[in-house]
């Protein structure tokens, strides 16, 4: 679907001719991201990290295929074939600290942009199965990066594996079994480690896949827009390209000069000394933390330290760390309000700012530290105001709070008065 | 409606059950927190901040320093630590000639096969070879020195937070502990066969200081103190723990330059494609 004054596709020579009769990807692609897709003309820079997330996909794709050529997936040699990579191997250095990095920046946009999806409610009717589809992408994305940190075999490998995989064994009876089948042996050794390899070179294209539905899912209604005023008129809109394909080569071009001056001035910055370490069964780190960002969410599993009634502390944890992120699912249906906009709503703006982001600041920060006071009463205080936000107090604000006026039209908004469009027939650049 | 009220009273619910059974616990915790002595940590000391020639975006190693600091590592620390991730053919990025790393190597013997019987036995390194390890296997490595197997240099100092300054630190560290330290935590005396480090996590480590003045005669005429054999040979660990790290910085530049050359570029075709709809001021 699109809008009535979409443009359309028009095959000029021969070639592209034949190709639209026989197969039309031209005309997919000038729909798509071309100018054939009309977008709301007040998107922030925002709205650049769907983009930046699809362009770290092809980067990790890219790198990791390379790596995989090198990489030896045996617990013997995998330490080995690693070192073998930053050593021997003609750009093999680049190529990983590119990998290992990439991960951290796809998560980084990433998370950009559902923040961007929380508040502007990007979740709301009628876009809620681009935003389920996108909780399905985080989370595989969780498990391939997961699987990821575990094959240099060094000591957080070894030993975040065994945490991540002993959550499992929290479930009653039939724990231990899951985690023995899960890891194909009583602890991670050579079973697991081939299996996550193989996993973890098939899970990005499977993120891939799902990615294609959400972008097809995102054309239905077409994109959200900072004032979330729905599109109303042509004047409202500007095809993607070129408005949008400049803005977001803009937002490459920064997004770039962070992720290599990363890369080539502070590659390890991100991941943990004791991964150069190599795997050791016998020596259990001082403390296991996983990747950065895993933190907050390994700090609503650590913070629940006591049992609850006939529920266990570590079950009560697991289930806890699941919830947190399976909740988004429920989103839509749980933010009632007609407005979608966090800036037309002060209540809701004020839990946001003042709750909602400090709480994931303390969550962070106490993931990555020890288990021990002040982390873990700091933890406990930012968890319970976690679920507090999205399960009670999103659902009460969005039906009693007093919202502010919206804007007629994102025309309006962008001009201050609908009754001129500049925008029409003529929405040719000057260039 | 009434099935959208269901859905947000379930939640509420569900919401209000996991804070109370977080809080729950957050209770039981600053009761114990307020009635137990807290554990107490050891206080060790952050590693020196020492400045080296290949610190910062543009630096270089220096190989005089490198050279010097292989010749430690050869003399002291190869006698219980290996360095399994090196060859020697790696040594000519060190300035040594193509001549220089094949004496090198021949002067080292390596475990091999002896071609008429088949039986294990040594032979002279060649510049394929690694650097042999002191001991044949784990259990001989530990049985000589205590229990503690001494750990593989080639990656140390990406193995320890602030490594190069850690393992400078550490190696100049050495001395009694002093009387105010074993006042306030009697458990920090060295256990028997344990020396005391400031800059060792748990304060005593199973090796002794390796390191005394004079004890390797430098070619270049350096004097070898401790401070600068520790420092040299700290220097030879980040180049074994990262041999590229020179070329990656110097390959970071004209990246950095092209890329910021292409934004500035991004910026002003996006500004100029955006002029025809912006709103006029």
């Amino acid at each position: 679907m699109s809008f009535p004054w979409a443009r359309q596709y028009e095959p000029k020579n021969p070639v592209s001719k034949f190709f639209d009769e026989k197969l039309p990807l031209p005309r997919l692609v000038y729909n798509a991201v071309g100018a054939g897709y009309p977008v709301p003309r007040n998107l922030s820079y925002f709205w650049n990290f769907g983009v930046l997330a699809g362009f770290f996909l092809v980067v990790q794709i890219v790198t990791g295929v390379v790596l995989a050529m090198h990489y030896a997936g045996n617990a013997q040699v995998a330490f080995a074939s690693t070192e073998h990579i930053m050593r021997d191997v003609n750009w093999g250095w680049l190529m990983r600290y590119a990998h290992a990095n990439g991960a951290s920046f796809f998560f980084i946009v990433v998370y950009l942009h559902i923040f961007r999806g929380l508040f502007y409610s990007s979740y709301k009717a009628p876009r809620e199965m681009i935003w389920l589809l996108g909780v399905v992408i985080f989370l595989l994305m969780m498990a391939t990066a997961f699987m990821g940190y575990v094959l240099p075999w060094g000591q957080m490998s070894f030993w975040g594996a065994k945490v991540i995989t002993g959550l499992f064994g929290a479930i009653p009876i039939v724990g231990e079994p899951i985690q023995v089948w899960l890891l194909g042996g009583f602890a991670p050794d050579n079973a697991a480690l081939n299996r996550f390899f193989s996993l973890h070179f098939l899970l990005p294209f499977v993120i891939a896949g799902v990615v294609i539905l959400h972008i097809w899912a995102l054309h239905i209604p077409g994109s959200s827009n900072p004032t979330g005023v729905e599109v109303k008129q042509e004047s409202d809109t500007v095809p993607f390209h070129p408005y949008y394909t400049a803005k977001d080569g803009f937002g490459l071009g920064i997004a770039l000069l962070a992720y290599f001056a990363l890369v080539f001035f502070l590659p390890n910055a991100l991941g943990h000394p004791d991964n150069y370490i190599e795997a050791n069964p016998l020596s259990t780190p001082a403390h296991i933390v996983p990747e950065w960002y895993f933190w907050p969410f390994y700090a609503i599993l650590r913070a629940f330290t006591v049992d609850f009634f006939f529920v266990p502390a570590k079950l009560m944890g697991v289930i806890a760390m699941f919830a947190s992120i399976l909740l988004w699912f429920f989103l839509p249906w749980l933010d009632k309000s007609p407005v979608r906009s966090g800036h037309y709503r002060p209540t809701f703006r004020k839990f946001f700012w003042f709750g909602l982001i400090p709480a994931m600041v303390v969550l962070f920060i106490c993931g990555g530290a020890p288990a021990e006071e002040p982390y873990v009463m700091m933890s406990q205080i930012a968890t319970a105001y976690y679920f507090l936000h999205f399960l009670v107090i999103l659902p009460i604000i969005s039906s009693s709070e007093k919202t502010e006026p919206l804007p007629y039209s994102i025309t309006e908004a962008v001009l201050g008065s609908d009754k001129k469009p500049v925008l029409g027939e003529n929405t040719t650049p000057a260039v | 409606m009434l099935k959208l009220i269901s859905v947000r009273l379930v939640a509420i619910l569900v919401g209000l059950g996991f804070a109370v059974a977080v809080l729950w616990a957050f209770v039981i915790g600053a009761y114990n927190a307020a009635t137990e002595e807290p554990a107490g940590h050891l206080p060790y000391e952050k590693p020196m901040d020492l400045s080296w020639s290949f610190d910062g975006p543009f630096g270089k190693w220096d190989q005089q320093q490198l050279q010097r600091g292989l010749k430690v590592y050869d003399e002291v620390c190869a006698a219980c630590h290996s360095l399994k991730f090196v060859a020697f053919r790696d040594l000519e990025q060190l300035g040594y000639t193509e001549g220089q790393v094949k004496a090198y190597a021949a002067a080292k013997q390596v475990p091999g096969i002896d071609p008429n019987t088949g039986e294990a036995t040594t032979r002279p390194g060649l510049p394929t070879d690694y650097f042999p390890s002191p001991y044949p296997n784990n259990v001989a490595a530990a049985a000589a020195n205590n229990n503690a197997i001494p750990p593989d240099l080639s990656l140390m100092t990406k193995a320890r937070g602030d490594g190069t300054n850690y393992v400078a630190s550490l190696l100049m560290g050495y001395g009694p502990p002093s009387a105010e330290l074993l006042e306030e935590h009697p458990e920090a005396a060295p256990g028997p066969g344990l020396h005391h480090n400031p800059y060792f996590p748990n304060l005593n480590l199973a090796m002794a200081a390796p390191l005394n003045a004079g004890q390797v005669t430098f070619d270049d005429g350096t004097e070898a103190t401790v401070e600068q054999m520790s420092k040299d040979v700290a220097a030879f660990l980040t180049w074994t723990a990262e041999p590229t790290l020179v070329k990656r910085k110097q390959t970071g530049w004209p990246v950095m330059i092209f890329l910021l050359f292409a934004t500035v570029l991004a910026y002003m075709s996006k500004k100029q494609i955006w002029a025809a709809v912006k709103p006029k001021k």
